[in-house]
């Protein structure tokens, strides 16, 4: 089945918007967007968003369920993790092991509120957002005379979550980074090529030929774009890693196994999919404490990126994921989304950041527009997708 | 002749590649009562909408011709403000509030920002009292059943001041004895000379009501019908509908072999799972044997639902007693829809939409949901595997669509409730419940389902058929149970079951509380 020009279009909007926002800020900064540093910037400032935003996903796809205690719980969990690194020199492995231990018991606990008792997650979750900011700061503001705790001296904790591989110096073309870039290149291609070939040969409906090769071509030069910009900034940051496992991970999950699946049929018809044998029940508890653990990982990214543990940790984190799902295509009633639509919410709204700081634009003025972009995006989407009807 | 109360001349609507309504013409004479039947999108509730507004001019061409004069209806308080009023198929009541609320909502009584409760509840019980309700206007929505709720709606409707009363479904939720007073209660309005067009499926109430029938077929209008003498025979109707002759709405079982019993249960009590004290299922005891198809019959309310769905692993209700035996072995499942598909056992729900079907994925995604295990490999789906699924489901069930991608919303009924089946055939069940299995769909795709039924049981498997039409369960099952008030109150063979033992069966057992 062939699809028309505009049928991709649409289905595509927000990438198109995406493209032009980024050639909009490029311009208007006279290049400065597009510079190797910025490339850099705009990956590692947003790491946590596309992390957490996976969570969040997984979370919405139930029916529209979000988490609330996140952002707070990125606080409490860093000066937990600051506390034992800094002041009592625990090994940096042991005070990680410690941190993802105490959010799977959170987790668990959630869980079991949300999908046992029936508390409405964003009740349940709403505790979360007020405890843990007051935890935080307490673990915080006892331990330290400035109420912060710097991690600067933990390098192989730094490294790990916010080093460079194989790093060399800004302006040096990084070769591993180009070498890893090709290949990831050439294996999306294969991918497509071999995925396309299987459909044709069992008589499937598959994509033209023309536009798959055409997708692969600009997939392949995206990801070669980057490589090189991150070959001039230094090499491919640690986070990057972080960041392509867990979005790779819940690619395959929601869109592969079985109990990607249930989370999609139980958002959609939760009625429906009890009555099918899905553990409806099972499906809530694992989306809150699969939440718990992506934060925990999003605790260790910040808190390396940062190198210290504040008070004001995580501020909003929440919001930023649960955007970036929405922007994403991400449906806010649940049953429909992808993590692909996902990544390129978060990036929008990424952009939208990096570019309004390099335009030194009121940080009040800042909040303002992401607000309207965000509202702009969502209706612009709805339309798009009522006219196709 | 009497006075032409409404003509819509040449009717045609479009929607973006779709003729709904292909020159249309319907004649309504003054104080008849009109029935428009029709399968299924054939286009009578999209002439509807556009008789009210709801598709304003110039969405359509032609003419609508009302009371003498040409309508050019923008909203629908165009046309309620001359006294056409519809009244849709769901109920559009809230449950919260009281029932003289309801009827003036959106059209409220008093000043422009003052209501005057007064007048509203004084009127609200006049027009009650004319549809033959003694509950206060003053009694919220939900306190009253839903044969009261529908009179609510026409009373809301008579509060219009309606003139031209047009009723879409009005008896599809309602049980044989509340649909018959709601259709004397429309005779009773017609002696006052009232106009009323009725949409329904039911074509024993088009008899029995109606003065003319209109036909409408792929959007035109094939033939409208004289009905004065109310004796017009139902195959008369069908024939117009699906135009061509029906020799047998049934289709013949053939390789009946009955076999061993393969399911049983006895003593089953179950508990209403907000009030304890009530018992939905009193003392059942029931019996399916391999290749049979087992009919209950029973009113709306009777307990056949929670019955069924508490065999299905107690997926209502709370089990208080009751023993379950499948292939002779007690078994004791547990309270999980799964325990219950892994002993094979389906229940296919009369409420496809509400919990049959996730609308919003694909026919694919919706044929594999029970059984997806079999298609997966360590919890990764086989997605070549599960498209060859769906499309042997397709075309085994005829399931009329262009892909199995396509969303299951957008299907019709018939092919919704196909793609149901489909789901549960593919969990490959030996006991399969089917609750109200043609509820709803039209008569080409009610045949259909029945041939499925009909090829279930050659298979060997077990067949338990729930439905509240008669026909339909005299004609399909061997065997009946019949169930009123919770219990089961009859069994007969179907060869001597008839109308007239099974209804006796039921009032024989009291109408219980």
């Amino acid at each position: 089945m062939k699809k028309s020009a505009s049928q991709i279009l649409k289905e595509n909007t927000m990438l198109i918007v995406l493209v032009l926002v980024y050639l909009f800020f490029t311009i208007r900064t006279s290049g400065a967007m597009f510079s190797p540093f910025n490339f850099n910037e705009l990956i590692t400032q947003n790491a946590y968003v596309f992390i957490l935003a996976s969570g969040m996903l997984m979370c919405m796809l139930t029916g529209g369920n979000i988490d609330l205690a996140c952002g707070s719980l990125v606080c409490f969990l860093g000066a937990l993790g600051a506390y034992f690194m800094a002041i009592k020199n625990m090994p940096p492995l042991a005070a990680v092991l410690v941190m993802l231990l105490i959010g799977i018991v959170y987790g668990c606990i959630l869980g079991y509120l949300v999908a046992y008792i029936r508390i409405p997650p964003w009740i349940a979750t709403l505790a979360g957002y007020l405890a843990f900011r007051g935890l935080g700061t307490d673990v915080l503001s006892s331990n330290s005379s400035t109420g912060s705790i710097s991690v600067k001296s933990i390098e192989s904790f730094l490294n790990i979550f916010a080093g460079k591989l194989f790093k060399t110096k800004m302006g040096e073309l990084n070769m591993p980074c180009l070498v890893v870039g090709i290949v990831a290149a050439v294996l999306v291609i294969l991918l497509n090529v071999t995925s396309r070939a299987n459909k044709v040969k069992k008589g499937y409906e598959a994509d033209s030929l023309g536009f798959m090769l055409g997708k692969s071509a600009l997939a392949a030069a995206v990801i070669l774009l980057v490589a090189y910009k991150l070959a001039l900034a230094g090499g491919i940051p640690t986070v990057l890693v972080w960041v392509a496992l867990v979005v790779l991970f819940y690619s395959f999950i929601t869109e592969k196994t079985t109990i990607g699946r249930h989370f999609y049929v139980v958002g959609g018809n939760r009625e429906a999919a009890r009555l099918s044998g899905v553990n409806t029940r099972r499906i809530m508890f694992i989306a809150y404490l699969n939440m718990a653990i992506v934060t925990v990982i999003t605790t260790w990214v910040v808190l390396a990126r940062v190198q210290a543990a504040n008070s004001t940790a995580g501020t909003n984190f929440e919001m930023d994921a649960i955007s970036a799902c929405v922007v994403g295509g991400v449906s806010a009633y649940g049953g429909a989304g992808r993590i692909f639509g996902m990544v390129i919410g978060a990036t929008l709204i990424g952009v939208i950041n990096l570019g309004m700081s390099l335009l030194a634009i009121d940080a009040n003025w800042q909040k303002v527009i992401k607000g309207v972009v965000l509202l702009a995006a969502v209706a612009f989407d709805i339309l798009s997708k009522k006219r196709s009807k | 002749m009497a006075k032409i109360l409404l003509e819509m001349k040449n009717i045609t609507k479009t929607f973006p590649g779709v003729k709904a309504l292909d020159n249309v013409n319907l004649k309504v004479e003054e104080g008849e009562i009109h029935a428009l039947v029709g399968e299924n999108g054939a286009g009578k509730s999209t002439l509807m909408n556009v008789l009210s507004g709801i598709y304003p001019y110039g969405t359509y061409e032609g003419d609508i011709i009302y009371d003498g004069e040409t309508c050019k209806f923008g909203t629908i308080k165009d046309s309620e403000g001359k006294g056409i009023v519809i009244i849709h198929q769901e109920l559009a009541l809230v449950p919260e509030m009281t029932i003289g609320e309801n009827m003036y909502l959106g059209n409220e009584r008093g000043k422009k920002f003052k209501i005057d409760w007064d007048t509203t509840y004084v009127e609200a019980d006049k027009y009650l009292k004319m549809v033959g309700l003694s509950e206060s206007s003053k009694v919220l929505i939900k306190e009253i059943g839903t044969g009261k709720q529908q009179l609510v709606e026409i009373a809301k409707a008579l509060a219009k001041n309606a003139r031209l009363l047009i009723l879409d479904e009005p008896t599809s939720s309602l049980n044989e004895e509340d649909s018959r007073a709601l259709l004397d209660l429309m005779l009773g309005f017609k002696k006052q000379g009232m106009t009323m067009i009725i949409i329904t499926h039911k074509l024993n109430e088009v008899s029995y009501v109606a003065d003319k029938i209109t036909v409408v077929r792929d959007g035109s209008t094939i033939e409208t019908i004289d009905n004065a003498n109310h004796d017009i025979d139902e195959d008369r109707i069908i024939k117009g509908m699906v135009g061509r002759e029906i020799t047998n709405r049934f289709p013949k079982r053939e390789n009946v072999k009955i076999g061993e019993i393969n399911m049983e249960v006895s003593g089953w009590t179950v508990q209403h799972p907000l009030y304890p004290e009530r018992n939905v299922v009193n003392d059942v005891s029931m019996y399916v044997r391999k290749g049979e198809v087992v009919g209950i019959y029973g009113l709306m309310g009777a307990g056949r639902t929670e019955l069924a769905m508490s065999i299905f692993g107690q997926s209502y209700g709370n089990l208080l007693s009751g023993v379950l035996k499948i292939n002779g072995q007690e078994v004791r499942l547990k309270k999980s829809p799964t325990d219950a598909i892994n002993h094979k056992i389906a229940y296919v729900t009369e409420d496809r939409k509400g919990n049959g079907l996730i609308l919003s994925q694909s026919i694919k995604v919706n044929t594999s949901l029970a059984n997806l295990d079999s298609i997966s490999k360590n919890l990764v789906i086989d997605k070549d595997r599960e498209y060859q699924v769906a499309e042997e489901y397709r075309e085994k069930l005829k399931t009329k669509t262009p892909s199995v991608e396509q969303l299951v919303g957008n299907l019709s009924g018939g092919n919704q409730q196909k793609v149901l089946l489909a789901k549960w055939m593919f969990a490959e069940p030996e006991v399969l419940i089917l609750d109200e299995p043609t509820r709803g769909i039209d008569v080409g795709a009610k045949y259909e389902i029945y041939c499925i039924i009909n090829d279930l049981a050659a298979a060997g498997k077990s067949v338990i058929m729930i439905s509240s039409e008669l026909p339909e369960v005299l004609a399909m099952s061997d065997r009946i149970y019949i169930m009123n008030a919770s219990r089961i109150v009859g069994e007969m063979k179907a060869s001597e079951a008839t109308q007239e033992n099974i209804m006796a069966a039921i009032l024989k057992s009291g109408r219980g509380d």
